[in-house]
């Protein structure tokens, strides 16, 4: 007889049942929780993002915006939780991710050109498929200048542009934008934006959008995610459906204006808290 | 008008190095071109002024005149041009050992900050050991050969590129890397298109102090008894029979192998690390 008498039980606490999003859910996180420096940024966290929509984030300072979308596309691990796109995990899905700062995004050894073909050199393309997917990005951006040069010899809109390509080049599930038009001037911030609608319009690409211009995020946006303050939970979800291509007229529609009204109203009330 | 010529020149980054190349196509040749060579004249200047009026005797220190035209004899198939070879050699031939060893040593380290940091006091304690303190350690181990001299210049340019082309991978933009990941590149993948290319800017730093702390070392070791020849060599024999003549056109010799070093150094940097402060 081997048997220990009184042996310690070890029960395993059970697996919180996975709780799939309604229809039409893209991205499924379920009990996201990061610390920093011991402290909770994001506890127990649920969130469903929609495909084929624009989902703009939007919050008080350091409630972590953009850490969300980094442990969305992996650039920051989890301390627990999970994550799913359709159903598979990161590995198994193609994202793009567009930095606020395209100084330091873009290789400044290489051409534009051959930056923007860069994930699809990486996805192992023959030659023919990377120039021929390139010359369509490159129709479809209208692009101007001269993709030859090398990225520090363009403009910050320029480069801003070609990062945007880039990200787009592979035809990603997902793009992620962090703060994209924030390090640019008016005019190309305009230029960028409308770029953006027209590729969401043609290609259905769901996108996760951070911005700290409450405008633009409502502009963009099918879906305005509001964040509270740290521990960061969902203050709301705000829904915006005027009809696409929206213009500079859409920015003084009464729909337009309630829902950035009640965003700010929402935003200034977590801000107080 | 010639303020704007000036101004339109301004943002070369290595003004001097350039000033020697083509003549930029200007049509108003302004005095500022020749600005870089005021300083030499003057000292030159100084220098005739100094013996001329016997403030220093001419035996410690010649006419420039004179030391010129030994410089020049000296360097077109004179006596100097052997030791200015075989100088350049050992320096070379030290430089490119020490990259050969020290890049991918620098470089594996530099990607594994674990290692690097178990390392680092003893990279940083022999980097801060002046090299010429070694020569003679270096001596009874090698004896007064030729490998001696080479072998010594390589080891303190060797710490100076492992040190330098470590730094430039461990302070790689996070960002670039995070951008190659989130592209979905492996870790070969982001190490050989990121981080290597990331580092060529410090490493370049490391090459061009290594490439003269060569210079230095093969210059001080040839200096020692037992030399035949090199610059070293021929300075310390020129003093020992009092031929000042000789002895400052191998200092100048010597002072225009390292700027010719520097120079040649910084052109390929500017060619490769094309992208360096933009």
């Amino acid at each position: 007889m081997t048997q220990v008498i009184n042996a310690p039980m070890i029960v395993d606490v059970p697996r919180p049942h996975f709780r799939p999003g309604p229809l039409g859910t893209h991205i499924t996180i379920r009990g996201l929780t990061k610390y920093f420096a011991g402290w909770p940024l994001y506890e127990n966290f649920d969130l469903d993002i929609p495909k084929g929509k624009i989902v703009s984030i939007f919050g008080p300072n350091g409630c972590g915006k953009s850490t969300l979308i980094n442990m969305i596309s992996g650039l920051i691990p989890i301390d627990s939780g999970e994550i799913l796109f359709d159903g598979k995990s990161l590995k198994d899905t193609t994202i793009g991710y567009v930095f606020q700062n395209y100084r330091e995004a873009l290789f400044p050894w290489w051409r534009t050109i051959d930056n923007i073909a860069y994930p699809l050199k990486l996805m192992g393309k023959s030659k023919a498929e990377v120039d021929r997917r390139v010359e369509e990005l490159v129709d479809s951006f209208d692009v101007k200048f001269d993709l030859n040069r090398y990225p520090y010899e363009l403009s910050g809109g320029q480069q801003q542009t070609a990062s945007i390509m880039r990200a787009l080049a592979p035809n990603p599930e997902v793009l992620f934008l962090d703060e994209p038009f924030s390090a640019l001037d008016f005019e190309m911030t305009l230029f960028i934006r409308e770029k953006l609608q027209e590729v969401f319009i043609k290609t259905q690409t769901t996108m996760m959008l951070v911005s700290h211009d409450l405008e633009e995020a409502v502009y963009l946006a099918d879906q305005i995610l509001l964040l509270t303050k740290r521990p960061t939970s969902i203050a709301d979800i705000l829904l915006y459906d005027d009809p696409r291509p929206r213009t500079t007229a859409t920015l003084s529609e009464a729909s337009f204006i309630a829902t950035k009204k009640k965003s700010l109203e929402i935003f200034q009330r977590e801000v107080r808290k | 008008m010639s303020n704007e010529g000036v101004s339109t020149n301004a943002p070369t980054p290595w003004p001097d190095a350039r000033a020697e190349g083509a003549a930029p196509p200007r049509k108003t040749a302004d005095l500022t071109t020749f600005l870089p060579i005021v300083g030499p004249v003057v000292l030159v200047l100084i220098w005739d002024m100094v013996v001329r009026f016997g403030l220093i005797k001419a035996i410690l220190l010649p006419p420039p005149a004179d030391t010129i035209v030994a410089l020049i004899s000296g360097m077109l198939g004179g006596p100097l041009l052997f030791d200015f070879w075989v100088t350049l050699y050992r320096t070379l031939v030290a430089f490119g050992i020490a990259v050969a060893l020290g890049m991918p040593l620098g470089i594996a380290l530099g990607s594994n900050e674990r290692a690097y940091r178990s390392v680092e006091f003893v990279i940083d304690f022999f980097r801060s050991t002046p090299a010429s303190a070694l020569i003679p350690l270096f001596l009874l181990i090698f004896g007064t050969s030729d490998i001696n001299k080479i072998a010594i210049a390589c080891f303190g340019a060797w710490l100076l590129v492992v040190f330098n082309c470590a730094y430039g991978v461990i302070n790689a933009r996070k960002q670039r890397i995070a951008a190659a990941k989130v592209m979905g590149a492996s870790r070969w993948q982001i190490f050989k298109d990121v981080l290597i290319w990331e580092s060529l800017q410090a490493s370049f730093v490391g090459l061009r102090s290594a490439v003269s702390m060569a210079l230095v070392i093969v210059v001080v070791a040839e200096m020692f008894i037992g030399s035949e020849s090199g610059l070293g060599h021929k300075i310390i024999n020129a003093q020992q029979v009092m031929n000042t003549k000789m002895m400052y056109a191998a200092i100048m010799s010597a002072g225009i192998l390292g700027y010719a070093l520097n120079v040649a150094f910084l052109a390929i940097e500017k060619k490769i690390v094309h992208w360096s402060g933009r």
